[in-house]
């Protein structure tokens, strides 16, 4: 860690700590209403027969709290710390900036309060209603000339890979929250989609992909492209191997929508569309994943010593994971099986509490002793016992829901000689049901691990600089 | 769609996979001025990164996703308008009714016989796959007679499972029926007839039952009345009760419009689906509110015809299996 320096006094951190905090906070109360759900679907009392407490109000919550207020918190610190050091300049603007963390802080709480309150547009991971995804539009525009700003008047000739993906992260989530969010308001609190039938859909899960492909991957796979040299202190493996995965992702993903809607009104040949790119999409995604494993070659050994960069390639192991697994489920054979069971649960917390958030984690606790100027995190430790907790409840939460999800796929479509279906639903309910209480489990593991986070990152601001003597090789410079 | 759009979605498309194809030519001939293994010569807040050859195996995946991704497209629909070679397609399009539905998988297999592919369209070739498998099966039950199917165990099994599956959502699981007009089938009170021949033909056919309001011609009053009477029908006792007690009289003499379907005697009558009221059983409801409610608005239940759905011989099956039912009593 001898990259520890004294806060550039030109940079903008003012902004970055402000958003590496709430990444915590916005973490254990996305992830804990995660936990808080899948308890309901072990024990269904604990709804309390309280509307705004039921699974259908507080499952929109839990999916917005951890992408938009967890991730996107997280995207916000991160881009925004890297675009300046990587361009050797301070932010464009420190008003637009603040405006960003304000606004976007603002979006969460409406979320809060109108999630529960049943208020929703009831397009997934897009519930949010008109009045909000407005402000979620003009922070978005602020956040971008921030970003392309900075990138304009940096010091240095190249843009660093990292922000490539930073930058098509930003201009592909502005396009598709614009295009998808398109709705007729009734009411202040209700309005109806622009579009209809299987065109609504297709728009939704052109959206609902790409908030995964974009959001969830190349803004996270900006944070790896420099978390992950950094920390271990090693060269990017392969230039080129950037180039050809960074363009090729960004012009694939655009097409996975279709995969969302196999087998339902969407004509054949969206459908058949969506899968082929899908599939080819499975190659550069692995791009990423080999330039950041690769990356580590010749310091392997740090892993033995350093649990931040044991999150960081983890998470890379998760993202290859679940990049396989996503085309292979794209397959129309195989999403015949797995469409509608926990199979896509699992699959889909794979990359999120996997890679995204592993990934988030790993790089907060690279960024808070450099942010709040200390010589590492208050205890090594305790960021070991974190990596284990995380891992143990994401290995946990994953492999529950593939048993879960295949066993239901496989009941579904068992049939008697008679051609009658062998199994009624609620059987494959209880059949699931020893598999949710695992789940359930896994996800206290994750959230327990957030809250000794939090704990260390308090520790970490709260103690004077004069007591660390845990890292004595890290000297400020 | 236009063949504009057709050839938007071919050229875009295509155009993808073609720009990731050179562009992975391109990275693998190393255009970027500095020796294969060196560094780029440029660092970002101390971040190196090296001019590495892309991965071997990794390079010949992409080729193979590509070239695989092509060989799809050529097969299958996808590119706008153009089928595929296979004549591959989900379902049959522009299908106004079942009659359409059921004469194109006719022709579907009919066309098939000359192909090298088979049966094109999903649907149909689902229809025929499931009919050559389990057709044979109901053939052999429908030459027995629901009677004696009634006590062959193996038939009540697939009966049942029908049941389950196409009519516990109104009936229950268990047949015992629900409050709101679905009759209970494990007794012996049958509104159109018990008898085998009777059940099918329900099945089949649907039933549409009507009794009507009397609100309008009887009167708040009235209406009570009959109430009353009705419910002495089946032995009640309403001498305690603040609304119908003591008007029972004067609801046997209005019953004469009722007895044109419930009889005279009111216990019903089974070709008109009229129920029997002196048993004790309510359709919808036998407590004195329930029983005004019927009478007030009338009531219209709906059993729908299984004939197109399921077919003649499946409900061969069912019907014995609620034959079956009621025959323990």
């Amino acid at each position: 860690m001898s990259e520890i320096s004294q806060a550039h006094p030109d940079y903008n951190y003012k902004v970055v700590r402000q958003f590496a905090i709430m990444t915590v906070v916005w973490g254990i109360i996305g992830m804990g209403v995660g936990v808080l759900i899948a308890a309901q679907l072990y024990w269904p009392a604990l709804n309390f027969d309280i509307p705004y407490l039921t699974f259908s109000r507080l499952r929109p919550l839990h999916t917005n709290a951890v992408i938009f207020a967890f991730g996107g918190c997280a995207l916000f610190a991160t881009s925004y710390y890297v675009v300046q050091r990587t361009c050797q300049v301070k932010l464009f603007s420190d008003k637009l900036a603040s405006f960003t963390f304000w606004g976007w802080q603002a979006v969460i709480v409406a979320a809060a309060i109108t999630l529960p309150l049943g208020i929703t547009g009831s397009k997934e991971y897009a519930e949010l209603e008109w009045p909000i995804d407005i402000l979620i539009t003009l922070v978005w525009v602020a956040y971008i000339i921030n970003f392309f700003g900075t990138m304009i008047i940096r010091r240095t000739t190249h843009i660093y890979v990292a922000n490539w993906f930073f930058g098509a992260f930003m201009l592909t989530v502005a396009v598709l929250h614009i295009g998808n969010s398109m709705a007729i308001p009734v009411s202040f609190t209700k309005s109806y989609s622009l579009y209809a039938g299987a065109v609504d859909a297709m728009m939704q899960w052109w959206y609902g992909h790409n908030a995964v492909g974009f959001f969830l991957t190349a803004g996270f796979l900006g944070m790896m492209y420099y978390f992950v040299p950094k920390q271990a202190g090693r060269p990017v493996y392969s230039y080129r191997l950037s180039i050809i995965h960074f363009w090729a992702l960004i012009s694939l993903y655009i097409w996975a929508g279709p995969h969302h809607l196999h087998y339902t009104a969407l004509p054949d040949w969206t459908q058949s569309l969506g899968m082929v790119m899908s599939v080819i999409l499975f190659v550069p995604s692995w791009g990423g994943m080999i330039n950041g494993i690769m990356t580590l070659s010749g310091a392997w050994h740090k892993l033995r010593t350093d649990p931040i960069l044991r999150f960081l390639i983890v998470s890379l192991s998760f993202y290859g994971m679940s990049t396989f697994e996503g085309p292979m489920m794209a397959i129309k054979t195989v999403n015949a099986l797995s469409h509608y069971t926990d199979w896509t649960i699992g699959h889909v917390h794979s990359g999120a509490l996997g890679w995204v958030a592993m990934v988030s984690i790993g790089s907060i606790y690279h960024l808070v002793p450099i942010l709040f100027d200390r010589n590492g995190m208050y205890s090594t430790k305790w960021v070991n016992i974190h990596f284990w907790l995380a891992t143990i409840g994401v290995v946990l939460y994953i492999v529950a829901m593939w048993m879960s999800g295949v066993l239901q796929g496989l009941m579904w479509r068992a049939v008697n000689a008679d051609g009658t279906l062998t199994y009624s639903f609620v059987e494959s309910l209880e059949a699931s049901k020893p598999f949710y209480l695992v789940r359930f489990i896994g996800g206290v593991f994750v959230v327990a691990g957030m809250l000794l986070m939090a704990v260390n990152v308090y520790k970490t601001i709260r103690t004077p600089k004069e007591q660390f003597a845990n890292e004595p090789q890290a000297q400020a410079a | 769609m236009s063949s504009f759009w057709s050839i938007w979605i071919s050229v875009i498309s295509l155009g993808t996979i073609l720009g990731c194809f050179l562009l992975l030519r391109w990275c693998l001939l190393n255009k970027t001025g500095v020796e294969e293994g060196d560094d780029m010569h440029h660092s970002f807040d101390g971040i190196l990164e090296l001019n590495n050859q892309l991965p071997r195996w990794w390079t010949i995946l992409f080729y193979m996703t590509i070239v695989w991704g092509l060989l799809y497209l050529l097969l299958y629909p996808g590119l706008g308008n153009f089928a595929g070679l296979l004549g591959w397609k989900s379902s049959n399009q522009d299908i106004r009714s079942l009659a359409e539905s059921k004469a194109a998988v006719v022709q579907s297999v009919e066309d098939a016989k000359e192909s090298l592919f088979g049966v094109g369209v999903e649907y149909d070739r689902e229809l025929k796959f499931a009919e050559e498998r389990f057709a044979p099966l109901f053939n052999e039950y429908a030459k027995k007679p629901i009677e004696v199917l009634a006590n062959d165990e193996e038939a009540l099994k697939i009966g049942q499972r029908l049941f389950s599956q196409n009519c516990s959502q109104c009936h229950g699981s268990d047949a015992r029926g629900q409050f709101g007009g679905f009759p209970n089938l494990t007794d012996d009170d049958w509104l159109y007839g018990g008898s085998p021949d009777k059940i099918k033909e329900t099945l089949l056919n649907g039933r549409n039952a009507m009794m009507p309001g009397w609100i309008d011609t009887m009167g708040e009053q009235g209406v009570k009345e009959v109430a009353a009477y009705a419910l002495s029908l089946s032995g009640r006792d309403l001498s305690g009760s603040e609304l119908l007690a003591g008007l029972e009289e004067a609801g046997e003499a209005r019953f004469a419009v009722c007895a044109a379907c419930h009889g005279t005697d009111g216990t019903g009558n089974q070709a008109l689906g009229a129920p029997n009221l002196t048993d004790n059983i309510w359709l919808y409801g036998g407590n004195e509110l329930a029983v005004i409610e019927t009478l007030t608005h009338g009531r219209a239940g709906v059993m729908p015809a299984f004939k197109d759905t399921l077919g003649e011989k499946k409900v061969h099956l069912v019907s014995a299996y609620v034959y079956s039912l009621s025959q323990g009593q």
